[in-house]
């Protein structure tokens, strides 16, 4: 009998079908991957299993019997915790406390505080973290502060912890030292559900894997069916030369020149590069490489401290996203509802909303060239929605990013940015992107996307801008493309290298 | 739209109540008087509409008031500066106030509730100040000048009831509004970077100057406010004029559907917000007697009406929310 299972699960969002009929199997002490591509089901699937959202439908049994878990009390209390990949601590107190907020060991009602300190250490040995029970959180590195999270789900006598991308803000040291303690607290007859997008640290960590694909199983491989391919092939379900629609272009002048760009994240490190019409270069490199803040300084969000951007010939300084426009750029931005979408404003006026200043009359809205339009970009971006009077906020996040994309493609850039395109998007609706972002190539528009998807990388770029810590560190053909090629970049290698 | 009805029916609902338990309600004199104070009254209703649209707030409307109200006569008056320069002087002194608020919120990225506050705070003491605290007014003179408030337009073949002169001023600024609000391309920025400033200058709006025009027209019309209010009744104390005008125009504007997280607002709605709240003041003091509970009773009816609301919208959201996830099934 498995320690905790999960019967066909359903769960929907306005909008979005995100579980359709779900099943899980976590045994005694085992370290089960859940891996999948964004949008594919993981997080719903594992805040369901953790009480923070409830199921439509399904059920889910511990020890063979079926539990209500309607809250994260409740799944606390069946001994299932999860941490959540932004750590949920409150940095101004001291790791005991962290480690005890809310079950704190009383005495007469009072904090009892030896008491605290000693259990805390007691848990902190436990995930072999070396500080003293009174040290206080905000002075801990991130890898620390996860320990930390551990210890505290240890303390609730956790028999099941589930795991959010938890190496995501890691070092490489940091990450090795929580798979030793992961691999620790299976020896002691914990589960650990594992949920991560680096397949290495798969392969690395787990004896099970179960695929997610659309919100549904699309499979699970054994300890030695685990292998690279394997997974990829679950998780995309699909060839992925078939997945990615690139065909060669034929690459015109240069469209986007940038010298010696710097920005204010980076003020010390120069970047240049040139994009060329009908091009599509990828900008790869690891969270915090400084990718979104070269766009967001050519864009004018943050503009740029030093260095020259010239768009056909011509040169530009964007103080502003409006002389940016004006100059013939476009940014998809990285955060679709923060800064893509107005959500509650209807497809329509989305749509239009970069364009109303070309369209105006004498500062009048030019109401039917806005019809006009919205109509238009619905059928180019094959927008599914009932009417261009929906509130966007009720589309897909697919469909919403195919609004951000009308938008710009309302004033004809010669120079698109895309951030991070399909994030949170599902496979069908990603693969629309993708065809997109090659019709405009092929139309002669030069395209700049920065991505931390490898596959998304590696099967759309003619050619890759790899970054590491502000600096750019390296360029390569799609011929020199690989996996291998752009980590070495991305982490830094080549530079130490030559250094 | 819905909204719009739901409180024009409210508004009716209170008025034929009013009618049926008050005589002195239905006197031509009362529904005149009601009539001049919501044109009053709509102004600045209208102008704090354009900050709540942005997500934003303006408490110092009241002191604006205060200022403009008192400053207008005592420069008259006192000062016996030229009714051109005296009125120069009370508009540049309201825009730039809009100014100076719109800046301080955008360049300097201060709170509006704060900067706000601390303007109702300053402008009436100022008013006090150079005042002496001294009642100012205009006596018997500016009799022209002072039609445009207590004027009234008599309407061919009907007896007993005329137009108050203010009216004609609430409909021309009312109309103006409307048309910026929704038919420029102006108004759509301001609903647009309300609901997202982010995604509104990642499109390339120029938010920070939206903005600023923004609490502009807001001070602008209060300060219109301000002169409408003392022409009307020719005297003001620096103590007290426009006191609590701000959460007035505020109310009205929320009654009349703008929301405080910003980016909707309809000016119909702020002058039926505007009439409903003062008719609600008038029924009670002629039918109760207690003009010490009106704060209570339209605090009430304010919290009712947005509670209302709210939990139209949870509604209109869930079934919406259905329906598309219907759709999405239904789709091969």
């Amino acid at each position: 009998m498995p320690l905790l299972e999960a019967r066909s699960l359903t769960k929907s969002f306005p909008g979005v079908r995100a579980l359709k009929g779900v099943s899980l199997t976590v045994e005694r002490g085992e370290v089960l991957a859940v891996i999948g591509e964004n949008g594919a089901g993981k997080s719903t699937l594992m805040k369901i299993l953790a009480g923070v959202q409830t199921a439509d439908s399904g059920e889910i049994l511990l020890d063979g019997q079926p539990v209500a878990l309607r809250s994260v009390h409740d799944a606390l209390a069946s001994g299932i915790a999860l941490i959540h990949q932004e750590l949920n601590l409150a940095d101004n107190l001291d790791v005991a406390a962290n480690i005890f907020l809310g079950r704190e060991p009383r005495r007469f009602g009072w904090i009892d505080a030896a008491r605290t300190h000693r259990e805390a250490k007691q848990f902190l040995d436990a995930v072999g973290l070396d500080v003293k029970p009174d040290t206080l959180v905000s002075t801990l590195a991130i890898g620390q502060q996860q320990l930390v999270e551990i210890a505290k789900a240890l303390s609730t006598n956790a028999r099941v912890l589930i795991m959010d991308e938890p190496t995501s803000s890691l070092s490489a040291r940091e990450a090795e030292n929580l798979f030793k303690v992961i691999r620790d607290l299976r020896t002691r007859g914990v589960s650990i559900v594992y949920i991560s997008h680096r397949l290495g640290e798969v392969k690395q960590l787990a004896d099970r894997v179960t695929v997610l694909r659309d919100g549904e199983n699309s499979g699970g491989l054994t300890r030695e069916e685990i292998s690279h391919a394997a997974m990829v092939k679950l998780m995309v379900g699909r060839d992925l030369s078939q997945f990615y629609p690139h065909a060669p272009h034929r690459a015109g002048d240069v469209a986007l020149h940038v010298d010696r760009l710097r920005t204010p994240m980076y003020p010390r490190h120069e970047v240049s590069f040139t994009v060329r019409a009908g091009e599509i270069v990828g900008l790869a490199g690891l969270v915090g490489a400084g990718r979104t803040e070269v766009l967001l300084s050519l864009f004018g969000v943050t503009p740029a401290l030093g260095g020259t951007i010239r768009v056909n010939g011509k040169e530009v300084s964007p103080a502003s996203p409006q002389e940016a426009i004006e100059a013939g750029l476009a940014l998809v931005p990285e955060d679709r509802k923060k800064q893509g979408v107005v959500l509650e404003m209807p497809v329509r006026e989305n749509v239009s909303l970069a364009s109303l200043r070309r369209d105006q009359r004498n500062g009048f809205l030019n109401q039917r060239r806005e019809v006009e339009l919205s109509a238009e970009m619905i059928g180019a971006m094959r927008i599914k929605t009932p009417s261009d009077r929906q509130v966007v906020q009720f589309l897909s996040g697919g469909n919403q990013q195919k609004v951000v994309l009308g938008k710009w493609l309302a004033i004809q850039p010669r120079v698109l940015f895309l951030d991070e395109p399909t994030r949170g998007i599902d496979v069908g609706a990603k693969q629309e992107i993708y065809k997109l972002m090659e019709e405009l190539a092929r139309k002669g528009v030069a395209i700049l996307f920065v991505s931390s998807e490898m596959e998304e990388v590696l099967g759309m770029s003619d050619r890759v801008l790899v970054m590491h810590e502000g600096r750019l560190t390296g360029e390569l053909q799609r011929s020199e493309l690989s996996e291998e090629a752009v980590m070495h970049l991305a982490t830094g290698l080549e530079t130490t290298a030559t250094a | 739209m819905k909204k719009l009805l739901g409180i024009f029916g409210l508004l009716l609902a209170v008025c034929l109540f009013a009618t049926w338990a008050s005589e002195s309600f239905r006197s031509g004199y009362n529904i005149e008087n009601l009539i001049r104070r919501t044109a009053l009254f709509g102004v600045i209703g209208i102008g704090v509409a354009f900050v709540i649209v942005t997500g934003g707030i303006d408490l110092s409307i009241g002191s604006v008031i205060c200022l403009v109200g008192c400053g207008l006569p005592w420069l008259l008056t006192v000062q016996k500066w030229s009714l051109p320069a005296a009125l120069l002087a009370v508009t540049v002194v309201s825009v730039g106030i809009g100014l100076m608020h719109g800046l301080l919120i955008t360049k300097l990225r201060l709170q509006p509730f704060i900067v706000t506050l601390c303007g109702l705070m300053l402008y009436r003491g100022i008013t006090r100040g150079f005042t002496g605290d001294q009642t100012v007014g205009f006596g018997d003179g500016y009799k022209g000048l002072r039609v445009l408030a207590t004027g009234k337009i008599s309407i061919p073949f009907v007896q007993g009831f005329e137009i108050p002169a203010p009216w004609v001023v609430l409909v021309i600024v009312a109309v103006l509004a409307a048309i910026f609000l929704n038919r420029t391309i102006y108004g759509r920025y301001l609903l647009a970077l309300g609901r997202n400033e982010d995604a509104a200058r990642y499109s390339g709006i120029n938010t920070m100057a939206m903005t600023i025009l923004a609490y502009v027209i807001c001070s602008t019309l209060a300060g219109l406010g301000g002169v409408l209010f003392v022409l009307d009744v020719n005297s003001a104390q620096p103590v007290d004029f426009g006191n609590f005008y701000e959460l007035y125009a505020i109310a009205a504007a929320v009654l009349g559907g703008c929301s405080l997280r910003g980016g909707e607002g309809s000016i119909v709605g702020v002058i039926i917000g505007t009439a409903l709240i003062l008719v609600l003041r008038n029924v009670v003091t002629l039918v109760t007697n207690h003009s010490n509970i009106e704060f209570a009773i339209i605090g009430t009816v304010i919290l009712a009406g947005v509670i209302a609301d709210e939990l139209v919208k949870r509604y209109a959201v869930k079934r919406r929310a259905a329906r598309a996830l219907a759709e999405e099934s239904s789709r091969p």
